[in-house]
């Protein structure tokens, strides 16, 4: 008689890697590409596709998206801010049409930034490898899929073959415990690991995030994490399949339906790491020591509790950004506030935007730039565009607008902005521009003071 | 991609930690057309390097005289983290570099470098910070990178063993394709897909 086999415990990224290996050379392994998502800066891939005579291999599992270069006031290739940004949204309409693949374009009100657009329309679902050229597609982990950003000649690669060369990454696991603090945000947790562990923490690893704070969160807020694991180095972030997961993914556009929804959620329920499971590095925090947070530096790893003063650091980083230490954060003026961004674009995140911005007048320019057309409409039927143009916010149409700017969307010098976005480096919004990263309740807040505010402090 | 065999050249030290994409190719060239003549050698590290009038920034380590032929960067930490441009590497590329070296590079960033020829050394943390020091007391001093070897070395005798993966070096020591050989491998994917497929339905579309 043969002893009863027991596999060793695995974890959720072990899972998904080993049911994706097509080979390996070495420490190399060619992985199956379930998803590949394209956008409006991919152009150098299809260019070296079409250039060697290559076509797309599979045009049925890649979808394509304008949305870095688009323009938030119209909803027209015409309305871009220069000819040369207009071609990079054309570009991307024809190379998608001439290849057969997938498309929601600009007037479609499914356009919108692809990590929005993915979960949204059952593109990303647990178990499946997912890509895209950029590295926030870490975010589409937070349906326990294993997805990660790529460049331009990874694009080419899994255009040609659906495939990719990939090493295999080391896991870590970072566990959040209890009940967060009063006004802490999936942002805040999100600031809060990368300031512990470092901008470049989780170099080589993916990270699975586990414990009761994303046991409670919703699928929104776990996109917002996942989304900043790449800010912390991470080839990506997972949060096991659950039944907020489920239920989050039921009816969408491309998932799967009827008696195969049942096989597909019997083999996501077993999904999830195995009890004993081991992990490369193991981080815990205190989810009741967060408080809504916000970054003062050039990196996300420069963040501290709102209630906290400028630190004697990094004189390089306070040069850029005009403070000087020991300043309370909370008496940092900003100049202007930019809601969006794959990061915090979702409906939920306007809804925390909108409830603190009822019944109060925005004291500076504040852009608020939904995710999708789709998030778009939604707050528009619940009424989230009056509250905000009431308080003088902006509403604009879907894109990724002032996070990179590169529709022209951008800060002037020395301007100050306080983002919901995932990025304060040196330029990232504009030339000499000042980001602060926060939360959308926090950004509201800072448009409606005209400075860095604790939320936990207006009524 | 140009194969990569050996290369001694002049190296630079460049000292911040955690370098952004955004630095090294700043946003707003990420449209700009590749090829025909055209290429994004001036686009390296732009803001930092030139003041708004266009000027040269005469502080900035790579407009200095001494650093102006290097090919080799020495970098730090975490070095090219944030953004999936690859036009960062072609950056580095078009400007002259086939190596960087760091004690820790973005995941992403270090693929990008082995698509396009571009070497990059991982050395620990104490080795990187000596040989910037270096660099930094003796302008103009040049590196050999030899990918053969696995070596970095430095003139008067030091050398820096490293390691890049055997598939890959085997690639870049050749200049094999990558593209190329994967599509020589179609029937293993054509049979995995169809058993993926066969056993998750919904992952085929
Ligand atoms: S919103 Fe910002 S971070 Fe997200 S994909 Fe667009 S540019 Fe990148």
């Amino acid at each position: 008689m043969s002893a009863p086999r027991n596999p060793a415990p695995r974890t959720l990224f072990d899972k998904i890697w080993d049911a994706h290996v097509v080979l390996s050379r070495g420490e190399q392994c060619l992985l199956y590409i379930d998803r590949h998502m394209v956008h409006d800066g991919s152009f150098h891939a299809f260019n070296m596709l079409h250039s060697r005579g290559l076509k797309v291999r599979r045009p049925s599992q890649t979808f394509g998206v304008p949305d870095h270069y688009v323009p938030t006031h119209g909803r027209s290739a015409a309305d871009a801010a220069t000819p040369e940004i207009r071609r990079m949204i054309e570009t991307l309409e024809s190379n998608l049409e001439a290849n057969g693949i997938t498309r929601y374009a600009l007037d479609d009100e499914r356009q919108g930034i692809v990590h929005v657009v993915g979960p949204e329309q059952g593109i990303t679902l647990p178990g499946l490898t997912l890509v895209c050229g950029d590295s926030h597609t870490s975010s589409h982990g937070a349906l326990g899929a294993f997805s990660f950003g790529i460049g331009q000649s990874e694009n080419l690669h899994v255009l040609a073959t659906q495939t990719l060369w990939q090493t295999r990454p080391r896991t870590m696991r970072i566990r959040v415990d209890g009940r967060l603090g009063a006004g802490a945000t999936p942002k805040d947790v999100a600031l809060a690991i990368i300031a512990r562990i470092g901008a470049g923490g989780a170099v080589g690893h993916v990270i699975e995030y586990a414990g009761e704070v994303f046991r409670a969160m919703s699928v929104e807020g776990r996109l917002t994490v996942c989304n900043m694991s790449i800010e912390a180095g991470a080839r990506s972030g997972l949060v096991a399949p659950d039944d907020t997961t489920f239920a989050f993914i039921a009816g969408r556009p491309l998932a799967p339906k009827g008696a195969e929804w049942d096989r597909a959620l019997a083999a996501w329920r077993a999904l999830p790491s195995d009890e004993g499971a081991r992990f490369d590095s193991e981080v815990a925090l205190d989810g009741g020591a967060i408080a809504p947070m916000v970054t003062w530096g050039t990196s996300p790893e420069d963040a501290l509790p709102i209630d906290a003063v400028v630190p004697d650091a990094k004189p390089q980083a306070l040069a850029y950004m005009g403070l000087v230490p020991g300043t309370r954060l909370t008496d940092i003026a900003v100049d202007r506030v930019f809601i969006g961004s794959c990061t915090n674009s979702r409906i939920e995140d306007l809804r925390a935007a909108a409830a603190m911005a009822r019944g109060r007048k925005a004291v500076v320019p504040t852009l608020v730039v939904p995710g999708s057309g789709l998030v778009k409409r939604q707050a528009e039927a619940e009424g989230l565009d009056r509250v905000f143009r009431e308080a003088g916010f902006e509403w604009r149409h879907a894109g990724c607008s002032m996070c990179v700017g590169i529709n022209g969307e951008t800060g002037r010098p020395q301007e100050r902005i306080a983002s919901t976005s995932n990025r304060n480096f040196e330029g990232r919004q504009g030339k000499g521009v000042r980001t602060h990263l926060l939360s959308p309740a926090m950004a509201a807040a800072a448009a409606v003071t005209g400075r860095l505010t604790d939320i936990r402090a207006m009524g | 991609m140009d194969r990569f065999t050996t290369l001694t050249a002049v190296a630079a030290p460049y000292e911040p930690a955690n370098v952004d994409t955004d630095q090294i190719l700043p946003a707003r060239f990420l449209k700009m057309p590749r090829g025909n003549g055209k290429h994004y050698g001036g686009f390296l590290f732009h803001d930092i390097r030139f003041a708004d009038d266009g000027a040269e920034n005469p502080g900035f380590v790579l407009n200095r005289p001494e650093y102006r032929a290097a090919r080799i960067l020495v970098g730090n930490t975490n070095f090219a983290c944030g953004s999936s441009r690859e036009g960062a590497v072609y950056a580095f590329l078009d400007a002259g570099f086939r190596a960087v070296v760091a004690p820790s590079f973005s995941d992403i960033f270090f693929n990008n470098c082995l698509k396009n020829g571009v070497v990059p050394v991982r050395l620990p943390d104490a080795d990187c910070a000596g040989l910037r020091a270096l660099l930094a007391a003796r302008p103009g001093t040049e590196f050999t990178v030899d990918l053969e070897a696995q070596e970095l070395r430095v003139p008067g005798g030091a050398v820096h063993r490293f390691e890049v993966d055997g598939f890959f070096r085997e690639m870049l020591l050749k200049g094999v394709d990558e593209v190329g050989l994967t599509i020589g491998l179609l029937a293993e994917i054509e049979g995995f897909e169809r058993r993926h497929h066969a056993a998750n339905a919904w992952a085929a579309r």
